[in-house]
């Protein structure tokens, strides 16, 4: 089962439920079987990982009536950048990373995933996730100030 | 560069999807601003803490053998004794791991399959980072001159406004491990990356065309140098602009 590993880990992440990415991915495959007369060439793990995402997206969708596309409040989290500023290096703890990762919007998380986690290049991340490279540059660049100030606060939560 | 475009840049930069100019300029900036270079740091700090293994979640023993039963023909043995479709599963598991192999064959990629994907992606960032030209100049003889010194070899520059492809300007790239020459045309709205480098071997080649990502991209040889012309125009406009270009 090629990029077994990689489907479920996003399924995984985007699900945050193993069981449920379970589910996910082994309808991501049915589905890749029966449609793989769509598969023109190029990148098959990318192609994968396309499929594992709108079978995602249609199963909360379907199960949890999906998440009211997270419309993010550029108000009310503006001001959280400001603690961006802080020094983060050699101070990160994995662990603490994955609620932080966890409580991400999901269009957020998925481009993380994508790019962190599996390394795709922006253009690759645009294809799976169809869209423009600018809103991929840009939701990476806003997911990753989130992170790093909930990172900088946790720094400050325990230290003081 | 200033600080509110170098933080603009600085996840690209730092995920290296950067034209050259962009980040030789980010680079230089770095150097001069602690706080950018804080950021910078904070951000590498980030992404080596997210490639930490423990992150990635990797699939349980028992999903591989879930996907391959529920893949095959669920046929139940209708024959005493041994039957066939007793070794069904394993034949559905070989059929499966077959056209795999056939994926990844067919996806095992040419240097020219190489060489495109990198075309693709400089013409892509040169319309992302609003970075299209260096020297931007419908003159042939001020693009030209321009490349001297930056480049190891002088890249022919003609204007094609006549034919209805004005030169817009040139700009400084990197593609095949080597800093290339990008002269850039117009055509109505569209924009046309021309990548001009020498080439490895002395034979001239004949057009031809690919489809990257819906761009459309030509490439041929001539007189030693390699010529690749990608855009979004229309296929026939753009062979056009090929055949404008080598007569």
């Amino acid at each position: 089962m090629p990029h077994i590993d990689a489907a479920y880990n996003l399924a995984r992440w985007m699900t945050r439920d193993g069981a449920d990415a379970e589910d996910v991915v082994q309808e991501a495959y049915l589905r890749a079987f029966k449609f793989f007369d769509g598969f023109h060439g190029g990148d098959s793990r990318s192609w994968l990982l396309k499929i594992v995402r709108n079978t995602c997206y249609s199963w909360l969708q379907k199960n949890r009536g999906l998440l009211a596309m997270a419309e993010f409040d550029e108000e009310l989290h503006g001001a959280e950048s400001r603690d961006a500023e802080a020094e983060l290096i050699g101070k990160i703890d994995s662990r603490v990373l994955k609620p932080l990762l966890d409580e991400l919007p999901l269009e957020f998380r998925e481009v993380v995933i994508l790019r962190e986690l599996e390394g795709l290049s922006y253009k690759e991340i645009a294809g799976v996730a169809d869209l423009p490279l600018g809103t991929v540059m840009s939701r990476l660049a806003r997911a990753r100030e989130r992170l790093q100030s909930g990172l900088a606060a946790h720094l400050k939560g325990g230290s003081s | 560069m200033n600080c509110q475009s170098s933080k603009d840049l600085l996840n690209a930069y730092s995920d290296g999807e950067l034209d050259l100019m962009n980040h030789l300029e980010i680079e230089k900036h770095l150097k001069a601003c602690p706080a950018c270079e804080l950021a910078f740091e904070n951000q590498v700090a980030l992404r080596s803490a997210l490639a930490d293994e423990s992150l990635y979640l990797r699939a349980p023993d028992g999903l591989r053998d879930r996907i391959s039963g529920a893949i095959q023909p669920a046929e139940p043995p209708t024959t005493k004794g041994i039957s066939i479709w007793r070794f069904a599963p394993v034949f559905a598991t070989i059929v499966v791991m077959i056209v795999l192999i056939f994926v990844f064959l067919q996806t095992g990629s040419s240097n020219d399959d190489l060489l495109a994907g990198e075309i693709v992606s400089d013409h892509v960032r040169s319309m992302m980072a609003n970075h299209l030209t260096d020297v931007p100049s419908s003159d042939q003889h001020t693009v030209k001159p321009w490349f001297e010194g930056k480049l190891d070899y002088s890249p022919p520059v003609v204007d094609l406004a006549a034919k209805g492809f004005p030169l817009v300007g040139g700009r400084l790239d990197y593609a095949a491990s080597r800093p290339i020459a990008a002269l850039v045309y117009q055509r109505h709205q569209h924009y046309i990356n021309l990548f001009v480098f020498p080439s490895t071997g002395d034979v001239d080649g004949a057009n031809r065309m690919a489809v990257r990502q819906g761009y459309n991209l030509i490439h041929w040889s001539r007189s030693g140098m390699t010529f690749w012309a990608v855009s979004d125009l229309n296929l026939n406009e753009l062979q056009e602009f090929a055949q404008a270009l080598q007569n």
